[in-house]
């Protein structure tokens, strides 16, 4: 029990060293389903990237399948105007950060 | 050779259903071949011919009907969520999202993967890859290549009726730019048929297809303009000289209209909001000479108005008829009317009487001013496009314009200033091309011309940002056109140059003026001492009155004149017939008599006549 708690805990301070890195927005963990799990950013917003990310992950997952069948996708960033969206994709969940860069 | 088969049918029999019978062939024509034919013919051989080998094909040609789409937007709802769960109950989600955080397998995943995002946040930390390294050479390069100026067509909106009206005037959505309002009626004179629809339209620049909105006035609008305090706000001015106002979201109908009795009695030409405390003031100007104030929230009665009377009289019968209007609003108290007779007639606001409204006319042009706009970089100076010329006036010159283009073979229709570069404006012409003049490049010839279409061209906005542009057509279609950066974008030191330009013609003009000043002065001397001389005291600037009397005395003079030379000829005559024989004294003395009185009634009559009905009889003796 102390195992699954420390572990829980353990989630939380990850998530939180995350935060606190320079020019780092908002962090959503969103589920195979597309339901945010855990989110800092309001709802509206984080039901957005949840449902545009998902897409986004398939077709570049299936882009890089595609070219090597051997090959799968570990990491995708998204560079904008005004910040940087990183993907970091698994089987069952996905974490996006979104960051922006100081210039 | 022609075939004819001859049909008949009995009138009894017609609408009778027709019955078929069979019946052997029949031949009609038999036509033997003829062998002197052959004569015009020669064997040929060889022969050439291609062969190959392949499918052969047949090509057709397809093109599905039009198909109208509309665009409409779909609510999405949270999805994903188990069939059981309400996402929109706070609770339940809670307590879902708290359950799949105990997962082990939950926690596991999102350990590792927050290990590598963690890197790569360091990583964007730690050194900026996208860097520009030569941001500011960049800046120059771009400065230097001189890309050709062009403009292209973005998008055609044309007016969905079946009957098609002119775009008399658009306007722009002041805030965005995403919409243009365009007008549309007939200004041909009682030409419009009569199941001309009298909406204008809302476009969304994004969809050509389908107006965004319609407005239905109660007669077609002439022209339009969007509050630039209040976006929601229209406010249109009709052919039959009412002004409406329209609110976008209360619907197609207007809000308001003003009555009849005090509109205007011919179509409105322009109308323009005022800079005012409440953002409800706007005034219009017409063909009927009066240009009226009107607050739109009392529509039932302009709560000013002008007529423009030049003899300052505000005489309704000697009025120019009003066909542009320009108000700046860095200058509320001016504002100049463009006229029908080619005056521009600048005024005062504040002026106490009517007759200082109006403070001075500009006098050059030959024909309607179509548009009238001050430069928005150098309000003394102004634009004006009427006949065949657009010409650039400043204030201070009243007799001519500082510049003007050259008489183009096309009347120019309407024309306005760039709102980013003092140097640029725009202009359309009857054979549907638009001008693009850049005076610092070239003042001779625009510096791009673009044939936009057929028709003529009516009328011509620039959006805000001095990129895009509308211009309409005589058959409602609208194009929106995108110019090159370099005629939107501010080039260095040009507004200094611009405003040299103005100042050197404007010099110009100041000195041929006072020269031209000079030598009326000198003339008017001379004459009026010629005129000492000869004893008469003609003034150099007599009314029209005084000449036509002076002429019908003069001719008066000239005929007794000549009666009186006849006559003496005459008494001559007689006097020599006289010594001939007597009896022939009395059908003299009776002519004589009769002439005399002719030329006493003659005399009578030219003492004392002035009115040119005598002149007439006169010709019957």
């Amino acid at each position: 029990m102390l195992d699954i708690e420390c572990a829980g805990a353990e989630v939380e301070e990850t998530i939180k060293r995350i935060q606190s890195q320079k020019g780092v927005q908002g962090i959503i963990i969103v589920n195979a389903e597309g339901i945010p799990i855990k989110s800092t950013l309001d709802n509206s917003s984080t039901v957005q990237y949840a449902g545009n990310v998902h897409q986004l992950l398939m077709k570049a997952r299936g882009m890089v399948r595609d070219i090597d069948p051997q090959n799968d996708l570990t990491f995708l960033r998204v560079r904008s105007k005004k910040n940087e969206i990183m993907i970091a994709p698994d089987k069952d969940y996905f974490l996006i950060v979104i960051q922006n860069p100081t210039e | 050779m022609e075939i004819v088969y001859v049909y008949t049918k009995k009138r009894s029999e017609f609408g009778r259903q027709c019955n078929f019978s069979d019946r052997p062939a029949e031949l009609h024509v038999d036509i033997l071949p003829d062998i002197s034919l052959a004569a015009n013919f020669t064997v040929r051989d060889p022969c050439n011919v291609t062969v190959q080998c392949a499918e052969e094909m047949s090509e057709h040609e397809v093109n599905t009907e039009r198909f109208e789409s509309e665009s409409r937007g779909i609510n999405h709802v949270e999805g994903g969520w188990p069939k059981d769960l309400n996402p929109e109950d706070m609770e339940v989600t809670i307590r879902y999202r708290k359950k799949v955080e105990k997962d082990e397998h939950y926690q596991n995943t999102i350990m590792q993967i927050a290990g590598l995002m963690e890197h790569c946040c360091k990583q964007n930390n730690a050194t900026d890859i996208y860097q520009e390294f030569f941001e500011e050479e960049d800046d120059e390069v771009v400065e230097e290549s001189e890309e050709q100026p062009s403009a292209k067509t973005i998008n055609v909106f044309r007016d969905p009726n079946e009957v098609k009206r002119t775009a008399t005037s658009l306007c722009w959505h002041p805030d965005g730019n995403h919409k243009l309002a365009v007008a549309y009626s007939s200004l041909e004179f009682q030409r419009a048929p009569n199941d001309m629809s009298f909406d204008s339209y809302i476009w969304d620049i994004e969809n050509p297809n389908k107006p965004e909105m319609t407005l239905k006035p109660v007669s077609p609008l002439v022209c339009l303009e969007y509050n630039p305090k209040d976006s929601h706000i229209l406010v249109g001015g009709s052919y039959n000289g009412q002004i409406a106002y329209w609110d976008t979201r209360k619907g197609s109908q207007p809000a308001e209209m003003s009555t009849i009795e005090h509109s205007h009695r011919d179509p409105v030409y322009k109308v323009i909001w005022l800079q005012s405390k409440t953002g409800t003031d706007i005034f219009s100007a017409s063909t009927d000479g009066q240009v009226l104030w009107w607050d739109i929230r009392k529509m039932s009665e302009p709560f000013e108005r002008l007529v423009l009377d030049p003899s300052k009289k505000g005489n309704l019968d000697n009025a120019l008829g009003a066909v542009s209007l320009e108000f700046e609003t860095t200058m509320p108290t001016k504002f100049m009317v463009g006229t029908e007779q080619g005056l521009v007639v600048s005024c005062n606001r504040k002026a106490k009487t009517p007759a200082e409204k109006i403070v001075c006319t500009y006098s050059g042009h030959h024909g309607p001013i179509y548009a009238l706009q001050r430069n928005p970089f150098f309000p003394k100076n102004f634009l004006t496009v009427a006949d065949w010329t657009a010409r650039i006036w400043s204030e201070d010159i009243k007799e001519s314009s500082i510049m003007w283009t050259k008489y183009h073979m096309a009347h120019l229709l309407d024309g306005c200033w760039s709102p980013v570069r003092p140097s640029v404006f725009f202009t359309v012409k009857m054979d549907g091309t638009l001008d693009v003049w850049d005076i610092l490049f070239k003042q001779n010839d625009p510096t791009l011309s673009l044939k936009v279409c057929d028709e003529a061209l009516c009328s011509i906005r620039v959006q805000d940002n001095g990129r895009f542009l509308g211009c309409g057509s005589q058959l409602g279609t609208t194009t929106l056109l995108e110019v090159s950066a370099g005629l939107c974008t501010l080039q260095k030191n040009e507004k200094a140059m611009v405003s040299e330009m103005f100042e050197r013609e404007t010099k110009r003009e100041k000195i041929l003026e006072a020269r031209h000043r000079e030598m009326r002065l000198k003339e008017r001397s001379r004459s009026e001492q010629s005129r000492e001389d000869e004893g008469k005291e003609a003034d150099g600037e007599e009314s029209t009155e005084e000449l036509v009397a002076r002429a019908e005395r003069e001719f008066f003079d000239i005929m007794e004149a000549e009666k009186k030379k006849e006559w003496n000829e005459e008494r001559q005559r007689e006097k020599v017939k006289d010594e001939k024989g007597v009896c022939e004294e009395k059908d003299f003395q009776e002519e004589h008599e009769t002439n005399g009185i002719a030329n006493a009634e003659l005399v009578s009559y030219s003492d004392h006549v002035r009115n040119p009905f005598y002149f007439h009889n006169l010709m019957y003796f």
